[in-house]
């Protein structure tokens, strides 16, 4: 196996507060080889974009990384200056957030957004960029690309907004990208040309994608490893179809069960007791014990154990056993 | 004082705690509004009082015996022998009430018609809308004044004097509300959209109810920190107006009278007869408008 | 007897720019019909679902349906009573009553300022009815404490407050309750935990829900039937079995497709072509026409009556 492009090792994220320490990341290990796309999954506090915004250096204060090492390609970015942290941003990562619009600039026309960003990572003449640009455009299926560098970013659709910046995203060849949430704030027939393209082009580049998402359908579809996360901690981490269809973890089983997609003809949906604990009030031992149907003693004194295998849990279920 | 504990606790409190200047604001504040209201206990003479009055006590200096009674005054006297600390007590007063009563008249005004032109829009929105940008064209002193010169014209002369405290409460406050009216319209007009509204509005409940039951007590945040500012605002316009000779009469001086009474004693060497009750407008003002400051970052959560 | 009858429905915005915008830019008043010519039943104690992509209209019909908005055409009839035309106030009053909301957003939809207690059970108390330990009794009764009454809405998490707003719908003895996206905002456990309190609920007190939609599988696993949605214009209702398992518009074939599978591992498929084009500017004939791949020169010309199919009704020229 080839090195791979990102690697999270144990990483943690604290945020003091006055009442006390809140560890929304909380030793998270993940790789991302080329061409891969990690999917990570979790409800609303489980950390995934808290997780995604400590990788690229984007956390805001009072937050900050308090453990672990992220590399990119070999290199240690953790550590990295803001400057060149920043510098790295756009030309080793890209980046593709829920609302397209938070990474535009609505007072520039999209073709000069995409010349300056090529101009500023890569050594290539204006023209050079130009082209680049018309190029990349034209790969994430803006009908008439030539004519519509010229567009300003509010004449443009949800799903071409969000196309638009997938181009701006790969156009100095990074080779990682980020995407946090791409697809939720669109309709379905548009989610679904926004991940076929995002799919297409790390396939055809070679990027590695860190796929950040609440939707088990869209990581199915799209990932080829998922990362299952619950308050802070990987839960289960694994190629996506045995996660999906045989569950290590108790909460990724629940999960699973309380999707109405995989309920097909039952009256009633598999549901998990009780909700996610908040940051302030995380229980002792492994954080999923109170909702889960296999947590004893040793849930409750001990944290949930380093990844085995696959699942980061004291009891993880066997394949073809049913709890 | 168990609730004074948990005020403490909250969140606001927390910052309040936090935040050095809020705290001297407020001590300042506090010790200025209760020895302008406990003035008659507080004063050590009543400047009012011509019984208690020496003329020969006039212009002494501050903390120095006067040459022909001995007396000695902490901020000295003005020409009539009154003791500067107390008019100032007195006029802090003055001050002070025309300042809460302006900003009262000025936020009932203010949300009434912020909520309405929010919640029933169309015409009524535009009548007031427009008349709140036609005012906001006039420097608002302005406007003060010519409210203020209208009412004169209303009233008998020999109950001007008496008159001249509720007008000037009326002009500063009517010159005030917009601001009122500005943010608590963009407010119902958020809240109006959220599905509580629709919720109330599905259950059957009136306009009326819907704006004062659920509406309004969802608006009065910026409410508050625009009252405040204000307080410190109006203090400032009822001193201007005083000092421009159309504001509180001499017979019951603002800290603005005192202002233009002792601006005729600045260049005969007479200084303090100025300085401190200028001193004390803007330890006033100011303060109430650190505090409101304070209070507009402490209620806005994008900045906590 | 159905318990709901939507007939004819239509409803128009006004989307024109300020006046004095108009008058300097030369422009036309400009008009949005946000729900053309929509007629379908409710059965009473049936959950009847609306599933539609943005600007499709399911919103705006539910709000018509509960009276939040009035139709511009067309009437809603609830247990036979027409609320637009009726003139006797205590039978709209009583019909009114009769239908509740949930909506959307948990957090926007709860009184910040107003104890739990008092928002359940204004639907009673502003009709000046006695709610003494209402609230107490619905908290439980939708899974949450009877202490909970005393607190604020802040105290809750979303499913929580989504089950209070279920408590306050549920307050006036309603017959009827409308469901707009009552768990799009929800995450996945806790989308399940209200939408297996909502079934529980329909069965013991015999509901009839309007449940307005985007997404699929929750309308696969809730509704009895369902009604599709296209700019407006409803292009197909079936019973569920029928629409999920052989669907004859082809914009619901469409959606079935594009909608991501839990099993389908690597799926390649050719995703849905085009977008859903400007409401205020429709294709002419068949507004879906642009997009659909079997679209021949009538559908550019003509608008589709809809048609019964067997059990479904279709409004495409070409389904059989």
């Amino acid at each position: 196996m080839t090195d791979p492009v990102l690697s999270v090792r144990n990483l943690s994220v604290e945020i003091p507060t006055r009442a006390g320490i809140l560890k929304p990341v909380d030793g998270v290990s993940y790789d991302i080889a080329k061409g891969e796309i990690l999917g990570v999954v979790g409800e609303s506090g489980a950390g995934k974009s808290m997780a995604g915004n400590a990788i690229i250096g984007l956390l805001t204060r009072p937050a900050h990384i308090s453990g672990g090492e992220v590399w990119l390609n070999g290199n240690r970015i953790d550590t990295l200056e803001p400057e060149m942290l920043r510098r790295m941003r756009g030309k080793e990562i890209g980046m593709v957030f829920q609302d397209p619009l938070t990474s535009l600039n609505p007072l520039l026309p999209i073709g000069d957004q995409l010349t300056e960003t090529i101009l500023e990572h890569l050594p290539v003449t204006k023209a050079e960029a130009e082209a680049r640009a018309l190029k990349g455009l034209e790969e994430v299926g803006i009908p008439a690309a030539a004519q519509r560098m010229g567009s300003y970013p509010h004449e443009f659709s949800g799903g071409m907004r969000q196309r638009v910046v997938i181009a701006l995203a790969l156009c100095a060849e990074p080779s990682l990208i980020i995407a946090d949430e791409p697809t939720t704030a669109l309709d379905v027939s548009v989610q679904a040309q926004i991940v076929a393209l995002l799919k297409k082009l790390c396939r055809e580049k070679g990027t590695a994608v860190m796929l950040v998402t609440h939707d088990m359908g869209v990581i199915a579809e799209a990932s080829d490893r998922v990362a299952v996360m619950y308050a802070g901690r990987l839960a289960e981490l694994g190629p996506v179809r045995d996660v999906l269809t045989h569950p290590m973890h108790p909460y990724t089983h629940g999960l699973m069960g309380s999707t109405p997609l995989a309920s097909k003809g039952l009256a009633r949906l598999n549901q998990i007791p009780g909700s996610m604990p908040r940051l302030g009030a995380l229980p002792d031992g492994c954080a999923f014990n109170p909702r889960c149907p296999k947590a004893d003693a040793k849930c409750r004194a001990n944290p949930a154990p380093v990844m085995n295998e696959r699942a980061s849990c004291w009891h993880p279920m066997i394949p073809g056993q049913t709890s | 004082m168990n609730a004074l504990a948990r005020a403490l606790n909250s969140d606001i409190g927390y910052s309040f705690r936090k935040t050095p200047v809020a705290m001297v604001s407020a001590v300042v504040v506090t010790i200025l509004i209760l020895s302008a209201v406990l003035a008659p206990l507080v004063a050590p003479y009543n400047p009012f009082d011509p019984a208690t009055l020496n003329l020969m006590n006039g212009f002494s200096k501050p903390m120095e015996p006067n040459a022909f009674t001995g007396d000695v005054f902490w901020l000295g006297t003005d020409d009539q022998g009154r003791d500067v600390f107390s008019t100032i007590l007195y006029g802090m007063r003055v001050s002070l009430f025309v300042g809460f009563a302006a900003v009262l008249f000025a936020l009932t005004l203010g949300v009434t018609l912020g909520l309405l032109a929010g919640y029933i829009g169309g015409w009524t929105e535009t009548l007031i809308m427009r008349a709140a940008d036609v005012q906001l064209t006039f420097p608002s002193i302005l406007v003060a004044m010519l409210i203020f010169g209208i009412a004169k014209g209303f009233t008998p002369v020999d109950m001007r004097d008496q008159m001249a405290i509720w007008v000037l409460i009326i002009a500063i406050g009517l010159s005030d509300w917009v601001q009122f009216a500005r943010v608590v319209r963009g407010a119902t007009l958020v809240e109006k959209n959220k599905e509580y509204v629709q919720a109330a509005r599905l259950i059957g409940r009136r306009p009326g109810a819907i704006m004062i039951r659920h509406i309004l007590p969802n608006v009065l945040s910026p409410v508050l920190v625009i009252a405040t500012i204000s307080l410190a605002l109006a203090i400032i316009a009822e001193a201007t107006l005083s000092f421009l000779g159309v504001g509180a009469p001499p017979t019951q001086p603002s800290l603005g009278t005192l202002i233009r009474i002792g601006q005729g004693f600045l260049f005969s060497g007479e200084w303090w007869i100025l300085l401190f009750p200028a001193v004390t407008l803007l330890a006033l003002a100011l303060s109430v408008n650190l505090l409101g400051d304070w209070l507009r970052d402490a209620l806005n959560p994008k900045l906590r | 007897m159905s318990y709901v009858s939507v007939k004819s429905l239509s409803r128009v915005f006004d989307v024109s720019k300020p006046w004095l915008n108009r008058m300097i830019e030369r422009l036309p008043r400009a008009h949005l019909k946000a729900v053309s010519d929509v007629s379908f039943d409710i059965d009473a104690r049936k959950v009847y679902a609306l599933v539609g992509e943005s600007g499709s209209g399911k919103s705006t019909i539910g709000k018509m349906v509960v009276g939040l908005l009035q139709p511009s055409q067309g009437t809603v009839e609830i247990g036979g009573v027409d609320l637009k035309n009726e003139t006797d106030a205590e039978k709209v009053d009583k019909t009114r009553s009769d239908i509740q909301m949930i909506f959307q957003d948990p957090y926007a939809s709860l009184n910040p300022r107003w104890r739990v207690a008092q928002i359940i059970e204004e639907p009673v108390t502003a009709r000046g009815g006695d709610a003494n330990g209402l609230a107490e009794r619905l908290l439980e009764q939708v899974g949450l404490s009877a202490l909970d009454a005393r607190k604020f809405p802040h105290e809750f998490s979303g499913g929580q407050r989504q089950r209070i707003c279920i408590a306050r719908a549920l307050a006036s003895n309603p017959k009827m309750i409308v469901c707009d996206e009552p768990t799009s905002a929800l995450d996945v456990s806790v989308q399940a935990q209200v939408l297996n309190l909502m079934k529980d609920l329909q069965e013991d007190l015999g509901l009839t829900y309007l449940f307005v939609s985007h997404d699929l599988t929750v309308v696969q696993h809730m509704a009895d039937t369902v009604g599709v949605l296209y700019l407006g214009r409803l292009v197909e209702e079936a019973p569920r079995d029928a629409l999920f398992g052989a669907p004859k518009h082809p914009y619901t074939q469409m959606l079935l497709d594009a909608a991501p599978k839990l099993d389908g591992f690597g799926r390649e498929v050719p995703p849905p072509q085009g977008e859903i084009p400007d409401p205020i500017n429709p294709p002419s004939g068949c507004a879906f026409h642009p997009r659909c791949p079997r679209a021949v020169a009538r559908c550019k010309a003509e608008l589709p009556e809809m048609r019964r199919i067997g059990e479904t009704r279709v409004a495409c020229h070409l389904a059989e």
